[in-house]
């Protein structure tokens, strides 16, 4: 690993650190809806939306509403994604001429964008129309987001709530209101650093515009497959930077072009790079503050970050050592992969020379860490551990950073199996943050960890059976399930990133990843929600020295083995069959 | 230990062996998931070793056949250990249940010492029903004593041999069936229908059949249900996994169902999933040990969450009496004459206080306490003068000389009655004494003050460094008394309190309790009194001592058959212990996971890819023997940690943050590296042995 490499990470994690303050503070004055700086701009805004829907900004919502209205808006939205796909033809803002998607196809693009997965089934510049990549996709990329917000907002008013014993007898503590957290998260929050984020893609050369592909000629005319005389080429543009902005900033990762953020007009520069994998832990990491602010105890949102933190670096290091490190195929064919002034040395396959080593294993970590799944390199080709890499940040449940919203309270699953038996070492009712975690908690919080897992391994056990999923294996051996495995642990974990070397575009694929990637967000969300509603009910324990500490490195290093025992172990044999055993019998 | 015990202790696990096959009843097996389903593997491996004997296995027999017999094991270990703890309850069962049996009830027509009665067997007994017990007669069912007082040998349920007092009316009205009438007669109203009395529930509790699971039992078992559905998620993929491997690899063949059994086996958490309930039922057992009977095994887990205490100042902080300390001289006299006249007006004081102001004079002063005859008669012409409400003083008179002591006002206003004026130094004295918490007794000899006693409660020895103790825990402690705030400040002060609820009446008691309730608190109290029971059925914990009332004893969720407030804290102690060891082996039987995988993977899949014996750090020594030792060390591991089990984890009282750095490194990073060494050292055996 080379000094520059060493130093742009550093400065990376220094600027994510510093930003996290300021915006969860931000976040947290935006949820309990306290005067912005913004409020001049769009408390107007946010009164005429909530006049036109009906929606009266005081009503609190018990639990099951909350879940009920988050459902139904998902539902419509994931509705529109697919009829839209199915009739771009016959609508505008469609210069290049795309047909209708088909059923299978839709189908999963619908549920991906809704569930904020992104995966990708298709290459966006040669199947979608400007109009759907903007009113079907761009417009699930703020709303899904804005889901996972709202519903951690709600659960973290579920540790805040303090009620009377007449409200608690009663069967529904309020958690707040759907409609206003997601309006403002939305409103408040993504539109505003979208925009920003837009204009500053632009200088650096992201496109925007309605007009057509460019047709350039070649300067140096070629043959095709066929042995045709081609002397022009299709140059795929469109309304990119809006998109862009939010994939990245929404933890969503669907690009506009096939290549994502790899291709030149997605990601220009170095500098559009470094914004563009800021925004991808931007939120998450703030989000973190925000809990704390918001019950009143910052310790809290730093303690968890922490334990994020220490995970991703750790895993980081893997990568780019991974990375770094010659291939032994090519070292043996006698290719010079030693860094050097003329050359970034290592693993350079499929990555973009503009980026190099660093800056792509840290794209890749910081991708599949967060469930934001672009990419400006193919994971495919990294060396086995560097892929391993991205296969752990998925099976820790995508709670190290996380979608946003989703990324925290997925954490928090893992946070109350971890006071609960911390607790009872202590010999105590395990509490947190003043909160009896009890039966109704833990079945709850076991139906959120128990999930993922058996989604992942169940389904990757049926395509490596079935001849429909093995047919799509381009690589054999031990490569080809970890595709498979990939596959499912992305869409499992409404990740979306691609391993590619897998021809997914097919019946079985779509629709069984559907399936994965529908049950992954709201197999988590649906229970969260019910915890929130259980502990906002709940009486608030007053801390004494008999009370389990959570904000402690004691605790952070508790929690950091839980989540890897817990999360990573379950894949250990997986992982030895497939990334494992590839590096073994690589430097063998 | 006696013969008889040492017979005893092997009865036990002699039982205990044979419970452990009884206990293998799929029925009673599915109740506890993670056990379950290391019995189903356990018969699975036997039909693949019977499959393997007939030359059809998948593996050689010897080896299925070494996978089954040790999972069996597991599963008959961790029986044992439940059987185990089960064994001395029973025990306590036995002789209760003997002490009940075959008694004859003198069943009355009407509740009368003279009506007729007939005789009823015992079960023939129902509620409200009355009866007469006469000495040598077992009390045939739980009851109110009526009419009559008498003294019982309660022995039989609280194992002290002294008996108590039993009256109609007051505390000391409840009693209990299976004990014995030592002396006079009681007439008793049956409280309970039979198989719900005392001793059935008693008997219920610790034979540990009627035992319900706790709170955070159920809460743990879900995590470990939910661990091992996710284990076997993890198994059960890796067939089809492993069949891919070895059509892509071209090697090889595919992980056999016996080595996926032992691999599930040794992920789920066994350890802690075989001992679960073997710790419940210890924990109820410590309590009976220290003679405390709890009526439910949620109040024993609240315990541990207790965050304060209401203790009764007397005969929990102070000794039951004040006692003399000082004798303060007024007006010019000197402390010899003070302390003389003191001890004369007490030599006839049978009371506590009486008797320590006699000693405190010869202690201090060197005066020697004179005989006295019960008829308050010296031979030289004493004469004494008891207390009585009326006057509110005692004294003595002697030789014209008239010599009284009592509380100050009384005193004052007899000062004055006989003309005399108050001494400057004595109010001073007086008003001294009481802002110290004491209690001022003035004497008085023929009308002139000579000085005052201080009288004070004596904070319990120790019990201060207890008090310290649980503060560190991170519980508080609130003393009741009914003596007047400023008395209470001073003993409050003194034991090292955290608080104090003087002029206490049953009433303030219940609101207090609501009022910590109400700020999230769980609190814990003892008593005795009918009046104490609407904060004992209000109090989260509430322990009633034996010789309570039956109202009282009702509505605790404990009884203390020692009838020592004291006890609480042991009881708080228990709880948390019991959580501490449920906690602390769960947290080591994740741990060992780490370990298991890295011994059976790599052995799992080494005729597909080879290269994964990078991964056998251990050594092991072939894939057969890397399996089996796993299999062996999970099972033995259930052994090695039954008296941990059954003992419980030590608890100290530091606060919460040391303890969970202290288990979470004995249990945590130990739970990780024991099974390295454990597994190792067993596959270091086998090759040893030649067994593999």
């Amino acid at each position: 690993m080379t000094t520059f490499g060493v130093l742009q990470i550093a400065l990376y994690l220094v600027a994510l650190v510093l930003l996290v303050k300021p915006l969860g503070a931000f976040m947290a004055d935006v949820y309990e809806s306290k005067r912005t700086f913004l409020d001049p701009v769009l408390r107007p805004v946010e009164r005429v939306i909530y006049r036109a829907c009906g929606v009266s900004p005081d009503q609190e919502m018990a639990w099951k509403t909350y879940a009920v209205a988050l459902l139904v808006f998902n539902f419509l939205g994931l509705g529109v994604v697919y009829a839209i796909q199915r009739v771009q033809g016959f609508l505008p803002f469609n210069p290049a001429g795309q047909g209708a998607v088909a059923p299978d196809g839709a189908w999963n693009v619908a549920v991906s964008f809704a569930t904020n997965t992104n995966w990708q089934n298709y290459g966006g510049e040669t199947t979608l129309s400007y109009l759907a990549q903007m009113l079907a996709l761009t417009v699930q990329n703020f709303v899904s987001a804005a889901t996972g917000m709202a519903i951690l907002v709600a659960i973290v008013r579920g540790f805040t709530r303090t009620p009377s014993p007449a409200q608690r007898r009663r069967e529904g503590v309020g958690v707040g209101n759907f409609w206003i957290d997601l309006t403002r998260s939305t409103l408040y929050i993504l539109l505003p650093l979208s925009i920003a984020l837009a204009l500053v893609l632009v200088s650096q050369g992201v496109v925007q515009t309605f007009n057509p592909y460019v047709t350039a000629n070649l300067v140096q005319a070629t043959k095709d497959a066929n042995g045709n005389a081609v002397a022009q080429q299709v140059i795929a543009v469109g309304p990119a930077a809006s998109q862009i902005a939010i994939k990245q900033l929404g933890t969503n990762g669907g690009g506009f072009f096939n290549a994502n953020s790899a291709h030149p007009f997605e990601n220009p520069t170095p500098f559009s790079d470094f914004l563009e994998m800021l925004s991808i832990l931007l939120i998450p990491a703030a989000l973190c503050y925000t809990f704390g602010k918001m019950i009143g105890d910052t310790r809290q949102g730093w303690a968890i970050l922490a334990a994020m933190l220490i995970i991703f670096v750790v895993f980081l290091a893997v990568a780019v050592w991974a990375e770094s490190s010659a291939n032994p195929a090519l070292t043996k064919l006698g290719v010079d992969q030693i860094a050097s002034e003329t050359q970034g040395g290592g693993n350079m396959e499929g990555k973009e020379v503009r980026f190099g080593i660093a800056n792509s294993a840290l794209w890749a970590t910081a991708t599949t860490s967060a469930s934001n799944g672009s990419v400006n390199a193919m994971h495919d080709s990294f060396m086995p551990l560097g892929g391993l890499v991205a296969l752990v940040m998925m099976h820790l449940g995508e709670v190290v950073f996380g979608g946003v919203g989703s990324g925290l309270y997925g954490m928090f699953a893992f946070v109350i199996v971890a006071v609960f038996v911390a607790g009872l070492m202590v010999g105590r009712t395990p509490e947190y943050l003043g909160k009896k975690i009890e039966v109704y908690e833990m079945k709850m919080a076991a139906l959120v960890i128990l999930i993922m897992p058996l989604v992942v391994l169940f389904f990757t056990a049926l395509a490596v059976v079935l001849d429909a999923g093995k047919a799509s294996i381009l690589n054999p051996g031990a490569h080809g399930f970890s595709e498979i495995l990939y596959a499912f642990s992305s869409m499992g974990n409404n990740n979306g990133s691609a391993f590619a070397g897998l021809s997914v575009n097919t019946p079985f694929y779509n629709v069984l990843g559907g399936i994965a990637m529908l049950v992954a967000r709201y197999w988590l969300a649906i229970p969260m929600l019910a915890i929130a509603g259980s502990l906002a009910r709940k009486k608030q324990v007053p801390v004494s020295t008999g009370t389990l500490p959570t904000h402690t490195p004691l605790f952070i290093g508790w929690l950091v083995a839980i989540i890897l025992i817990v999360g990573a172990l379950n894949f250990f044999p997986a992982l030895s069959l497939g990334p494992i055993v590839e590096q073994l019998l690589l430097v063998k | 230990m006696s013969d008889k015990e040492i017979r005893a202790h092997q009865e036990i696990y002699r039982r205990a062996l044979i419970d452990a096959f009884v206990k293998l009843d799929p029925r009673r097996m599915a109740r506890n998931p993670v056990m379950f389903v290391v019995q189903v593997g356990s018969a699975l491996t036997t039909i693949l070793g019977v499959q393997a004997m007939l030359g059809q296995g998948e593996a050689p027999a010897a080896f299925i056949g070494a996978i089954s017999i040790w999972l069996w094991f597991t599963v008959l270990f961790a029986n044992f250990s439940e059987a185990l703890a089960e064994g001395r309850g029973k025990a306590q069962a036995e002789t209760l249940r003997r002490a009940r049996r075959d008694t004859q009830a003198k069943k009355l027509k009407k509740p009368q010492r003279d009506a007729s009665f007939e005789l009823a067997p015992s079960a023939a007994l129902r509620k409200d029903d009355t009866f007469l017990v006469e000495p040598g007669d077992l009390i045939p069912a739980d009851g109110e004593v009526i009419e009559g007082i008498a003294s019982v040998d309660e022995s039989a349920v609280t194992g002290e041999s002294a008996p108590v007092i039993r009256e109609s009316g007051g505390d000391r009205s409840a009693v209990t069936g299976g004990t014995r009438v030592l002396s006079d007669w009681l007439i008793v109203r049956v409280t309970a229908n039979p198989g719900e009395g005392f001793i059935d529930r008693m008997i219920g509790l610790v034979e540990g059949a009627k035992r319900q699971k706790t709170p955070n039992e159920i809460a743990l078992n879900i995590l470990l249900a939910a661990f091992t559905i996710i284990f076997l998620g993890v198994c059960v993929t890796l067939l089809p996994f492993s069949i891919y491997s070895v059509q892509s690899a071209g090697a090889g063949t595919p992980i056999t169902i016996t080595v996926l059994v032992a691999l599930l086996v040794c992920l789920i958490p066994t350890t802690i999933g075989g001992l679960l309930s073997a710790i419940g039922i210890a924990g109820m057992d410590r309590l009976i040990r220290r003679n405390v009977i709890a009526l439910s095994g949620r109040a024993v887990e609240a315990a541990g969450d207790v965050d304060v205490l209401l203790l009764d100042k007397t005969g929990t902080i102070t000794l039951g009496n004040r006692q003399a300390v000082e004798f303060i001289s007024v007006n010019g006299g000197n402390g010899t004459e003070l302390a003389q006249a003191a001890q004369l007006s007490s030599l006839a004081d049978e009371t506590p206080e009486g008797r320590s102001i006699v000693v405190l004079a010869k202690e201090k002063y060197g005066l020697r306490g004179r005989s006295v005859s019960a008829g308050g008669e010296t031979q030289d012409g004493m004469t004494f003068i008891p207390f009585t409400a009326q006057t509110r003083m005692s004294g003595v008179n002697f030789n014209g000389t008239e010599i009284r002591k009592g509380a100050p006002d009384t005193m004052l206003s007899l000062i004055r009655n006989q003309g005399r004026h108050v001494p400057m130094d004595l109010e001073r004295a007086v008003e001294n004494i009481a802002r110290h918490g004491g209690t001022p007794l003035v004497v008085v000899r023929n009308g002139d003050a000579l000085g005052v006693i201080h009288l004070k409660d004596i904070v319990k020895g120790g019990i201060r460094e207890r008090f310290a103790q649980l503060r560190k825990m991170g519980i508080k402690t609130v003393m009741i008394t009914g003596d007047n705030p400023l008395t209470a400040a001073a003993i409050a002060a003194e034991a090292g309190v955290d608080d104090f609820l003087a002029q206490a009446t049953p009433e303030t008691k219940l609101k207090l309790i609501r009022e910590y309730q109400a700020g999230g608190r769980l609190i814990a109290m003892t008593g005795d009194g009918t009046n104490d029971a609407p904060a004992l059925a209000q109090a989260d914990v509430a322990v009633a001592m034996n010789t309570g009332t039956q109202p009282a004893r009702e509505a605790a969720n404990m009884i203390d058959l020692d009838s020592n407030p004291t006890k609480l804290i042991d009881i708080v102690e228990i709880g948390k212990q019991l959580l501490m060891t449920r906690g602390a082996l769960a947290t080591f039987s994740i741990a060992n996971d780490v370990a298991k995988y890295f011994a059976i993977i790599p052995a799992a899949f080494a005729t597909t890819y080879p290269a994964l014996q990078a991964l056998n750090f251990m050594g092991l020594a072939t894939p057969h023997s890397a399996v089996l030792s796993a299999v062996i060390f999970n099972a033995l591991i259930i052994v090695a940690l039954i008296p941990l089990a059954l003992r419980g984890v030590p608890y100290r009282p530091v606060g919460a943050a040391q303890l969970l750095r202290d288990n979470l490194l004995i249990y945590g990073v130990g739970g990780i590296i024991a099974p390295f060494i454990g597994i190792k050292v067993i596959d270091v055996i086998l090759v040893v042995l030649r067994l593999v």
